[in-house]
């Protein structure tokens, strides 16, 4: 299963075990976990709430993870987001991803997770001492994605 | 013409409303032809839907805009722009 979205948490040394066994063509593995910070747009942040659009948002990350193999030749993929509660410290996301050298697979773990932030249908709302308010999305996730564009 | 709708984060808020089935007069035909027809309940349906805020629309749980059309019985859902990851 390249995509799952769920409440738990996850291992990264068991997920890239699981992704790399009996691979013996990969040469290079690429992993970027992102994790709540307790500090965002100068308020702290106690907890927040991920929500997202069941059915769309795994068909929303299949896309994704299909438009990056079908750039880079990259062995595999494997993306993991989890909704519902979460604190600062905790893991919110994991991408993964194989390939015979490094520099694909640099490449499409960052194409991923920038295409991610800005076209899979998740939305945080974090509770700050002024109280709880939804994340705006950021001007530099959609930088971040032109140069993607760019090369299209 | 009867769809679904779907809403979602701080759209689902305003709306108090996370989906319905709504049956459309005639002459609607695309998404953005719905975000009208729900802009004119008034309230913050004519607040959380007005042209000029930053919301996004799906299709069939496709990424789409304005100008998509509709189809009997398919699933039409408005929402903010993503902040996942």
């Amino acid at each position: 299963m390249p995509v799952r979205v769920q409440q738990q948490d996850f291992d990264l040394s068991d997920e890239v075990a699981a992704l790399r066994a009996g691979q013996a063509g990969i040469g290079a593995i690429v992993s970027f976990v992102g994790t709540v910070r307790d500090m965002n747009d100068g308020s702290s942040v106690a907890a927040m709430e991920l929500e997202h659009y069941p059915g769309m948002t795994e068909k929303a990350l299949e896309d994704i993870v299909a438009k990056a193999k079908a750039r880079w030749p990259v062995l595999d993929a494997l993306v993991i987001h989890r909704v519902g509660p979460l604190a600062p410290l905790d893991q919110i996301v994991l991408v993964a991803v194989t390939s015979p050298h490094r520099g694909e697979a640099f490449d499409a773990c960052e194409y991923i997770i920038d295409y991610l932030k800005t076209e899979a249908p998740f939305w945080k709302k974090e509770q700050t001492p002024e109280g709880a308010r939804w994340v705006d999305a950021r001007v530099t996730d959609d930088a971040a994605l032109a140069k993607w564009k760019e090369g299209d | 013409m009867q769809i679904q709708l779907r809403f979602f984060a701080s759209v689902r808020e305003a709306l108090n409303t996370a989906q319905e089935s709504v049956e459309l007069p005639s002459g609607i035909r695309t998404i953005g032809d719905v975000r009208l027809h729900l802009q004119a309940r008034g309230g913050p349906w004519a607040e959380a839907l007005a042209q000029g805020r930053a919301l996004r629309m799906a299709y069939n749980q496709q990424m789409s805009d304005e100008s998509t059309p509709i189809t009997p019985g398919c699933e039409v859902a408005f929402f903010p722009p993503v902040t996942g990851g």
